[in-house]
């Protein structure tokens, strides 16, 4: 008995190393992704080791994750699938009843780790929107949109209560896309965007004055440049002063001097762009858009509406982090404290990430057995 | 139906996101060349606004020295304790720990500390002496530092107040010699360029912008122990004769050098506080007496000068009144038939009007006017006074009269020492200075043999029957001429005096001229009775202390210590001469 589980490990262990399943242009992407994050890091954080070392550990953790995700068959994880949902947001009922962190509770501490879990929700949202429009008809009808509606408010209203309405948006985000991709009928489209133009004024009313603030200073960041204009500000400086060659590795003077608020998470691309220029930024994003397309022709190649939902939503949520990130460091959108993927520091964030990598590749690696 | 719709229409929808994608990834480039290339200058120039800082480098001020190098002002280094408001707020738990050493109230520093908590400095407390800066420094609270500067501490204080004046708690000069020489003394900051991080911390020095030039010192024509002197016998005069207020000047006649100027009342420049504004004026400088009879001076020099008087000419002053176009001006005692030299001594002010009756407005005006006054004397010092001598042609022969006998002008003390000086000086007035070595061109007023002839009738004040004899110094002989004048309040003239004295000595070959104002001596209020006895004290030790060789060896019975004495001795003098306060009367109403 023991011998036969002793041998069965083996030889998935064999196989894992010999057919990795692992898709090999994106995780060169990611490798080198990861690359540029920890350089980016070690000079944002004015060359401290261990906060490098703690972030590559993460990636470390991560990168196994992922492999160990990428041998298992997206049937398996379609099955897991509701229970990861109920499992995270068990964890962020926890974390509104006793989380930690600075301004918003949005830590658990479980002694060994500590994490967002609000992060993980940016995997098995997809995953349980993905799990349920599997099986039912599509394109949805108002019924089942009210259904897969449900399953992303509870979420995003413990997130928003946190309260971290950038992350809530998002996940809300990363659920409608599977919605979208799934048919939605672009009339129901156009009608839930009209009901939410309507909701939007009511809704404003509800936000927190730093969430207000946040939305106003965009407009016009000047207005107060000391207090809510101070971050935009002194991160478009950042960017603009980085020119166009950039003013080299670890010479950024508004991060190094600490004029620029949270360099080494939220505003880390402000850091690279003030270093490496317009060069730095167009070759960044170059590799995103190379990762993102991967991705996204990953879920057009895959066989079926679980694998292609999740894919999409995925590869789409990683499309949402990006550019709002860029958007946020450029002035051009507000601040909501959304991470850039793999080079901002935050383990809850990267080891989520890249075990969404995972799933993609398991669909990728699959999607000859599924098609049978 | 589904199985052949849905992957067409997945495919349609991941279409949509490939443009969506290339959409957002496009707004995102053309953001990053707009910010990095279009207007990158801005943003350069932008973050380099924020970590490069001149900031000055401190340097003290020059040192004020006495003629003979005793320090009269000096700068010592202290630490002011400053914080960032900013930064010290994100640890508002310690404000009350700061407040405590800093012996301040923890509520209100708060409160000023918010209001400023968008700046980045605030001073906490100025002028700390190292130890206390250190002891506050020592606690380690964010956000505070302490900065280098100087504090000016004067130390003669009150002596010699008037002229240094001061400076303000910035280091720059404020009154007196101090805003007079202020860019001299000061010095230039230093500016050095520096990167700071966000709390304004200095991380790097870049550059020396500008290199710090410490103030240079200045050595003052004051001797500071004839200043003290001079201080001592006003204060005490002052005291005796419960006046209001008073002066004394003494100038170096052959340099012009003043060697000491001292006002009362006076203040301590270490501990200013609330002083009355009026303690802080140089009122030597600035403020301006009529100068009564020690004008006559420069009237008998005008009527020598137009040759139709000679110092022996006799002149009729009885019956002691003189009555001019309905003004009538007398004289205290009826003298009758004296000569020139004898309106000299005896202050006769019916003879310095009858004088004044036979010489040209304009030849009168111009004598005065070459004496220095109704001008500035070029000492430089801030807001010195002109004085008001009226013009010629607004004389009227009443005028004429009375400014004849030193009423309807005004002089400053300054001026009337340095017309003196003129006399002592050959009939060459040398403008004053307050510099050592600074003498000032001088210039011919009278000629020289005039100047000779008044030195010798201003002699026979200080000996009987002259009214000066109190101003008399053993060993040395005495030239000088004593005042006695109302106060003009508002255009007429009420019952306070102002005693003046203005002398030199030695007289055969004068190196010192003083003169002593005071304001409104109670009891006896003559000039000869309150102010000569000051010049007798002060330029008898100023004598000794300069060394100056004396000429009157053989009548050193004319005085003695005690003034007192010197005065009952000349009032039993075999000739019967009284002491003759001069008083000048019948001034217009």
């Amino acid at each position: 008995m023991i011998d036969e589980l002793f041998h069965e490990w083996r030889h998935r262990l064999m196989s894992m190393w010999r057919k990795p399943r692992l898709d090999l242009p994106l995780l060169g992407a990611l490798l080198l992704l990861m690359g540029i994050g920890l350089a980016t890091l070690y000079s944002a954080s004015d060359l401290d080791r261990s906060q490098v070392i703690s972030q590559a550990l993460r990636f470390m953790l991560g990168l196994l994750l992922m492999t160990v995700i990428a041998r298992v068959p997206p049937l398996t994880l379609r099955n897991w699938t509701p229970w990861l949902y109920a499992a995270s947001v068990v964890l962020l009922v926890i974390v509104v009843i006793h989380g930690e962190g600075r301004g918003a509770n949005r830590w658990l501490d479980l002694r060994i780790v500590r994490f967002q879990p609000s992060e993980l929700l940016k995997l098995t949202m997809p995953m349980m929107i993905a799990w349920y429009l599997n099986g039912r008809p599509l394109p949805p009808g108002w019924i089942t949109l009210g259904a897969a509606g449900a399953l992303i408010a509870v979420p995003a209203a413990l997130i928003a209560k946190q309260p971290d309405l950038g992350t809530a948006l998002l996940i809300v985000a990363s659920g409608a896309f599977g919605i979208f991709l799934s048919g939605l009928a672009w009339w129901r489209i156009g009608a839930l965007l009209a009901a939410f133009a309507g909701v939007v004024p009511v809704a404003w009313h509800f936000l927190h004055d730093y969430q207000k603030n946040r939305v106003l200073t965009l407009l016009d960041p000047e207005a107060d440049p000391l207090g809510n204009g101070w971050h935009i500000i002194q991160s478009k400086i950042a960017v603009g002063s980085g020119g166009l060659w950039g003013k080299g590795w670890h010479h950024g003077t508004q991060s190094r001097l600490e004029f620029l608020p949270e360099h080494t998470t939220d505003f880390i691309f402000s850091v690279f762009a003030e270093e490496w220029g317009l060069v730095g930024v167009l070759l960044l994003l170059a590799l995103y858009i190379f990762i993102i397309a991967r991705c996204l022709w990953i879920a057009a190649e895959a066989k079926d509406t679980y694998a292609r939902l999740l894919a999409g939503a995925i590869s789409m949520s990683l499309f949402v982090y990006v550019m709002v990130n860029g958007g946020m460091i450029t002035g051009m959108l507000p601040v909501v404290g959304v991470p850039l993927p793999l080079v901002s520091y935050g383990g809850t964030s990267a080891v989520s990430l890249l075990a969404g990598f995972g799933v993609l590749m398991s669909i990728h690696a699959h999607r000859k057995v599924l098609a049978n | 139906m589904n199985a052949r719709t849905k992957p067409a229409n997945t495919r349609t929808r991941l279409y949509a996101v490939f443009a969506v994608l290339g959409l957002a990834s496009s707004a995102l480039v053309v953001r990053a060349v707009d910010l990095q290339v279009v207007r990158k200058d801005f943003y350069q120039e932008q973050g380099d606004a924020r970590y490069l800082r001149d900031i000055d480098i401190p340097v003290s001020r020059g040192t004020i020295f006495d003629r003979n190098g005793e320090p009269l002002a000096v700068s010592t280094p202290v630490e002011s304790i400053w914080a960032n408001p900013m930064e010290l707020l994100e640890h508002a738990d310690r404000i009350g720990e700061l407040a405590r050493a800093a012996g301040l109230d923890e509520e209100s520093l708060k409160e000023r500390l918010v209001e400023r908590s968008d700046k980045e400095f605030y001073y906490i407390k100025r002028h700390l002496n190292p130890d206390d800066a250190q002891a506050i420094l020592g606690l380690g609270i964010p956000g505070v530092s302490s900065q280098r500067e100087f504090r000016r501490y004067y130390p003669s204080g009150e002596v010699i107040a008037h002229v240094l004046g001061f400076t303000n708690i910035d280091d720059a000069g404020q009154e007196g010699l101090e805003l007079a020489f202020d860019s001299w003394l000061a010095g230039e900051k230093g500016i050095k360029r520096v990167i700071r991080d966000r709390l304004g911390h200095e991380v790097e020095n870049v550059e020396l912008v500008r290199e710090a030039r410490p103030g240079k010192d200045l050595t003052i024509s004051i001797d500071r122990r004839i200043q003290y002197l001079a201080y001592r016998e006003l204060k005490a005069a002052l005291a005796e004769h419960h006046a209001s207020s008073g002066s004394m000047v003494i100038l170096d006649v052959p340099t012009g050098e003043i060697l000491a100027m001292v006002n009362q009342p006076s203040f301590n420049p270490n501990a200013r506080g609330n002083v009355d504004p009026a303690y802080r004026r140089n009122r030597a400088a600035t403020d301006v007496v009529e100068p009564g009879s020690t004008m006559k001076a420069f009237t008998i020099s005008a009527a020598l000068e137009s040759g139709k008087w000679k110092p022996h000419t006799p002149i009729d002053t009885s019956p002691g009144t003189y009555t001019l176009y309905g003004h009538t001006i007398s004289d205290v005692h009826n003298k009758g038939m004296i000569d020139v030299t004898g309106v000299i001594t005896y202050s006769s002010n019916v003879g310095a009007a009858k004088i004044a009756a036979t010489l040209g407005r304009d030849e009168m005006y111009d004598v005065f006017h070459r004496f220095g006054f109704g001008e500035v004397t070029g000492c430089g010092f801030p807001g010195e006074s002109p004085g008001n001598l009226p013009i010629a042609k607004n004389w009227g022969p009443v005028e004429q009269a009375t400014i004849a006998y030193g009423y309807g002008l005004s002089v400053t003390p300054l001026q009337l020492a340095q017309g003196y000086a003129a006399l002592a000086n050959d009939g060459r007035l040398r403008p004053p200075t307050f510099v050592k070595g600074g003498q000032a061109k001088d210039r011919a007023v009278i000629d020289p043999q005039i100047a000779t002839t008044l030195r010798g009738m201003l002699e026979t004040v200080v000996h009987p029957p002259g009214g000066g004899i109190k101003a008399a110094i053993t060993n040395y002989r005495v030239a000088g001429k004593t005042g006695t004048s109302r106060t003009a309040i508002g255009g007429g003239y009420q019952k306070k005096y102002i005693s003046l004295f203005a002398g030199m000595v030695p007289a055969t070959a004068p190196r010192l001229v003083g003169v002593v104002v005071i304001h409104d001596p109670q009891g006896a209020y003559y000039g000869a009775l309150v102010s000569a006895p000051v010049f007798s004290k002060v330029m008898d030790g100023a004598l000794r202390l300069l060394d100056v060789p004396p000429d009157d060896v053989q009548n050193w019975y004319t005085a003695s210590p005690d003034s007192g004495h010197t005065v009952r001795m000349a009032r039993q003098a075999p000739d019967g001469a009284q002491v003759e306060p001069d008083y000048a009367e019948g001034v217009p109403e």
